[in-house]
């Protein structure tokens, strides 16, 4: 008897009405639908790198010096170089300091000052770029008196120092007491430590955290607006006005010339590859290599 | 998982001295000499990060010096825009910044609240991750090859089809107005807003992440269909955080320049109708900053950087901390 009361009651339950179960299915719908609008700019914006920038890269596009208005050819072979002497420079000044800050932040930093730099490493990463080329302008090209590869690689490299220091400080903290007790135990400097055994079983981690960097700097154009100005030449020294890539395909972007235009294409798509191939390279020979602990 | 750490560490840095007690003989391979130098190393490249942000301010301060001198305040309220005769007014640009950024937050947050929302709740299991890693891509195309793609393939579709409609329809709102150039503040805006998606998508998602799976049960369990379960007891719980994500956002809008240089038109006025040219403060610094001669027009520059730094610095401390209160205060492993 109990028993079907209770069976009834929950037979009782009153069915969805039919306005609720619309508003369910058309929620559903919106959702599918700002997927779609999310993504159907991605899709556009790959398909048309391709499309454009397949069509107008050649031989000569990547081996090159830009030519003058007017005259058909060239390319962008040393604003590739460019890019590669300041992503070097940036990267020989930020990595460094980012993992040894990383390091300070993981293994001394859990008090006050520790905190201090946490925080500032979060407000550095959402300072805009363009502010970054402003401070690297009154830094190293007033002080040299002339735009440089070394201004726009210090102003990467201000940008590449939170994102690495912040990650590797994560990894590092993700590597297992007892290890270290392990070295520790066999009388191992606390220095030698860290560095060998801590940061070594870490490394694959880190090198994420430097590649995010990385892939992040790669792409930016304001900060080297006015730092490494850019450069229809060669140019290998590091004291002097350099091309990059990002920032040729700016300045053809919005250059009235059909030629340009379809230059500036294939300069993006060669960025997108350069960027996305270094990252995938990186990772490859970080999983290949000897330090797969982590 | 970083939780335990900080008693194991602190354990820890008595664990070298205690080796060194009962091995006195090893002292001069035990390295305290190498701790030493070790340390203040490590610390010195905490220093240098703490050292930037304190130049970045002192650079600024210093250096916008001249224009603080001549116009003071009333230069952020000033409109002209004016180096042959050395009147400078951030105004304009600081309206081009506030409009182009608020139309892309209008754009992008119910964009990315809906992914973020299909991504967590709605899509089957094995889209999520292809889903995610899709709006993250968006986040890894630099700001250039947005300008680029903007001007060729967005611009024209706008001056074609969609601000003719728009004036068409919703002219005489008296926001869409004026002809149909396609380079305008909602040019601007529009791009913006594809770029900061990810951003507040990928924050939302982690958000609704730590949602304690029992609340959807609740809902679930007293009846609510599943858009009255996300609203009750997914959404609602997570509201400061989709804030918090939603201010991160516009942090990144307010500061990003080369996509919106390409497209706004560049031209310091402040007019109602969003098919008319603007200037945004970022962009003002990336067309006119290599070119100023005159130190009052550098100098003004940089005060429009300065400005545009404590701008961003508070809105991104004000979203970390909203993002930071949610997904701290609530233990993290109640959802897979």
């Amino acid at each position: 008897m109990p028993d079907s009361t209770t069976r009834q009651a929950g037979t009782s339950v009153p069915p969805i009405s039919l306005r609720r179960r619309i508003t369910d299915h058309a929620m559903t719908g919106v959702a599918v639908l700002t997927v779609i609008l999310v993504l159907a700019p991605l899709f556009a914006i790959f398909a048309y790198l391709v499309y454009r920038g397949v069509g107008s890269l050649n031989w000569a596009f990547l081996t090159q010096t830009p030519k003058p208005v007017g005259e058909a050819g060239g390319g962008m072979a040393n604003a590739i170089i460019g890019s590669v002497l300041i992503l070097a420079l940036a990267s020989i000044i930020g990595v460094p300091v980012g993992i040894g800050a990383g390091i300070y932040l993981a293994e001394y930093g859990r008090n006050r000052f520790g905190d201090a730099i946490r925080f500032t490493a979060d407000v550095l990463n959402g300072v805009p770029s363009i502010v970054i080329g402003i401070v690297a302008y009154a830094l190293v090209v007033l002080t040299q008196r002339h735009f440089s590869a070394l201004a726009g690689g210090v102003a990467l490299a201000i940008m590449m120092i939170p994102t690495i220091t912040r990650t590797t400080e994560e990894m590092l903290l993700l590597v297992p007491t007892p290890l270290r007790e392990a070295a520790y135990g066999l009388g191992i400097p606390r220095w030698r430590t860290t560095l060998s055994i801590t940061l070594r079983t870490a490394t694959s981690g880190v090198i994420t955290g430097i590649m995010l960097a990385f892939a992040r700097v790669a792409g930016e154009t304001a900060p080297l607006l006015f730092t490494a100005f850019g450069n229809q030449f060669w140019n290998l020294k590091v004291n002097q006005p350099t091309a990059a890539l990002p920032l040729q395909i700016f300045s053809y972007a919005i250059s009235p010339y059909d030629e340009w235009h379809r230059q500036a294409w294939a300069g993006a798509l060669v960025l997108i590859v350069l960027i996305v191939s270094a990252v995938a390279a990186v990772r490859l020979a970080v999983r290949r290599g000897t330090f797969g602990a982590a | 998982m970083a939780a335990p750490q900080p008693t194991e560490a602190a354990k820890l840095t008595s664990v070298p001295k205690a080796a060194t007690q009962a091995a006195p003989l090893s002292r001069g391979s035990t390295g305290e000499t190498g701790d030493y130098i070790f340390r203040y190393a490590m610390l010195l490249c905490g220093v240098a990060v703490l050292g930037t942000l304190v130049l970045i301010v002192y650079e600024l301060v210093l250096r916008s010096g001249p224009s603080w001198h001549a116009f003071g305040l009333k230069f952020f309220a000033a409109r002209d825009w004016d180096p042959v005769n050395e009147q400078f007014g951030a105004m304009p640009f600081i309206y081009g910044t506030l409009v182009s950024s608020i139309l892309a937050l209008i754009i992008a947050v119910p964009l990315s609240i809906g992914v973020a929302v299909f991504t967590t709740e709605m899509c089957p299991k094995v889209l999520r991750g292809p889903l995610s890693f899709f709006v993250e891509l968006l986040a890894a195309i630099p700001s250039v090859v947005y300008g680029l793609w903007a001007i060729f393939v967005l611009v024209p579709i706008l001056s074609n089809y969609v601000e003719p409609f728009l004036s068409k329809t919703l002219g005489w709102t008296g926001l869409f107005t004026g002809p149909p150039y396609g380079i305008s503040m909602l040019a601007a805006g529009i791009i913006l807003a594809i770029m900061i998606v990810p951003i507040i998508s990928s924050i939302t998602r982690e958000v609704l992440s730590v949602v304690p799976q029992h609340q959807r049960e609740a809902a679930l369990a007293l009846g609510a269909t599943r858009w009255e379960m996300i609203r009750i007891g997914v959404l609602r719980n997570a509201r400061a955080g989709i804030v918090g994500g939603i201010i991160l956002g516009l942090g990144r809008a307010l500061g990003e320049t080369m996509a919106v240089t390409m497209v706004i038109g560049n031209r310091p006025e402040i007019a109602k109708s969003l098919f008319a040219p603007g200037y945004t403060m970022a962009s003002v610094l990336a067309n006119e900053f290599s070119e100023a001669t005159g130190d009052v027009y550098l100098s003004a520059l940089i005060e429009i950087g300065l400005a545009l730094f404590l701008v961003t610095i508070v809105v991104n401390g004000l979203a970390r901390l909203l993002v930071w209160t949610v997904t701290r205060g609530q233990p993290a492993s109640t959802h897979a």
